[in-house]
Order: structure tokens, then sequence, then C-alpha cells
């Protein structure tokens, strides 16, 4: 007879929180840029791509950092996955409203 | 016939790319739906299980080649501004749709909304390749993290057939040649 170990939902919990996080992130960024020209303009990391390549990479570095912190934290623990799960889910669609034109232009300042 | 060096990677982000991932999507989310105890014999189970961590994995590589083939191929391409006094705009998709009034909202809204929302599909997609792939069979016995990964799942698929049916029709109004 065996017995079997279950892991903690710590790793998953901290996998799907920072996903949340990288999505608010991308979201944050895109309406910031379309708000703050110089932020914008600082975001040119790559001239073809223009301001798209910083909010890119900036995203995914910010993403695999908190992923990178939060599973450290959490790997061998059980955390209230129901409720990071939910904030996480809140936050992947934060994100996608952030990229949302009709919503970004609103910060847009008046010409 | 021709295809263009140009047109060869935009087929090959949209069309190959992302219309992989789209199709695959199917597959991954009904791998991960009957992971359920009551529809699996263990060694059902073992046989699955290793299909579906390839499969969720590759389908995470992929919709990885689809944004950066995107935003650091094609789109340059896309947005390359024309020199000053050009009346030729059929190289310049930017600049040739924003110079008609019934084409300028694809790049307004069809463009900006497709190059933002794109990259959350392939975070959410990592997230949920990830999961299944450190936890394997113990997601039998996990029905939150499932339903969890499905939630991601979906958000990532929804978020990149936005970009694919956006770009299919903007690419339409103003191929990249």
């Amino acid at each position: 007879m065996t017995t079997e170990t279950l892991l903690k939902n710590g790793k998953a919990a901290a996998a799907l929180l920072a996903g949340g996080i990288g999505a608010l992130v991308m979201g944050l960024l895109t309406t910031i840029s379309e708000g703050v020209a110089s932020f914008s303009t600082a975001l040119n990391w790559y001239n073809p791509a223009g301001p798209l390549s910083g909010k890119t990479t900036l995203t995914v570095i910010i993403w695999l950092i908190v992923w990178a912190v939060l599973g450290k934290q959490w790997k061998d623990k059980d955390v209230d996955f129901d409720k990071i799960a939910m904030i996480a889910i809140i936050l992947l669609l934060l994100g996608i409203l952030g990229t949302f034109p009709p919503f970004f232009d609103l910060f847009k300042p008046a010409a | 016939m021709e295809v263009t060096f140009r047109e060869s990677w935009g087929v090959l982000h949209g069309l190959i790319f992302g219309a992989l991932f789209l199709l695959a999507f199917s597959g991954g989310i009904v791998g991960l739906y009957s992971l359920r105890p009551e529809f699996l014999t263990a060694e059902g189970l073992k046989e699955r299980m290793g299909r579906l961590k390839v499969w969720v994995s590759s389908m995470a590589a992929v919709v990885w080649a689809t944004v950066l083939s995107g935003t650091y191929i094609v789109y340059p391409w896309y947005r390359a501004k024309p020199a000053e006094g050009t009346t030729d705009l059929s190289t310049y998709p930017r600049s040739l749709l924003l110079s008609a009034e019934n084409t300028a909202e694809w790049h307004k809204f069809g463009m900006e909304f497709k190059e933002h929302v794109a990259w959350i599909a392939p975070i959410a997609a990592t997230v949920v390749a990830y999961v299944i792939v450190v936890y394997g069979p113990q997601l039998v016995k996990e029905p939150k993290m499932r339903k969890a990964l499905m939630n991601f799942f979906v958000i990532a698929f929804t978020a990149a057939a936005i970009a694919g049916v956006l770009g299919a029709f903007i690419t339409k109004a103003a191929p990249v040649h």
C-alpha cells in the first residue's frame, strides 16, 4: 500500500494570481500610455514596434517577478484558493478592459 | 501567384500560429473538463494526463510564437511611416487605414485593441500549462483548481479570438505586402 503525497495549492494560486496581475499591468500600461504621451514615449524600447515593445516587455518582466516572489512565498502552503482564484479572474478581466479602446480613450487628453 | 516575404510572415503569424492556438483550444478545454474521477480509470488518467501536458504546453508555446511574431515582425511593417509626399500607401497599412474616414476605425479600434489584448492570451495560457504540468493527476481531486484553470483558459481563448478576428478584418482592409 502506498500513501500519496498531495501538493499544497500555493504554487497554483501563485501562478494564477501572478497571471491576473500580469494582465492588469498590461491593461494599466496601455491606458496610462494613452493618457500620458511622455510615458508612451518612454516605453518605446524598440523603435520599429514603438511603445508596444515597452508595454509588453515590462508586462512580462513584472509578471515573472511577481510569479517568482509569490511562488517562493506560497510553494509549501495551502492558501485560500477560491478567494485568490476569484481575484485573479477579476484582474484578468480588468486587464482586458484596460486594453479596450473605448475605455482607454476616456483617459486621452483633450485635443 | 506570388506570396511576398512579408505576406508569408503574416500567414505564419495569423493563419498558422494564431489559428492553431484557437483550433487547439477545444481539445485543451475538453481534456481539462474530463479530468474527473467518475470519468477515468487509473490507466486512463495516466494516458490522458501525458497527452494533456503536451497539448497545453504546445498551446502556450504556439500563442507565445503568435504574439512575438506579431509584435516584432509583422507589426513594424504595419506601422511603418511613409516618406513625406508618398501618395501610394498600399505598403503602409496603418497610414492607408487612417487616410480614409471609413477605414480609420480599423486602426483606431481594431488594431489598438488587437495589439494589446492579444498579450493576455500567452500569460493566461502559460499559467494553465504550468499548473497542469506541476499538479498532473492530482487535478482529478482538485475541482476548484480545474474550474479556475478552465476560466483562465476561456479568457486566453477569448483574448486570442478577439485578436484573431480583428486581425483578419484588418488584413482584408489593408494587408501587409
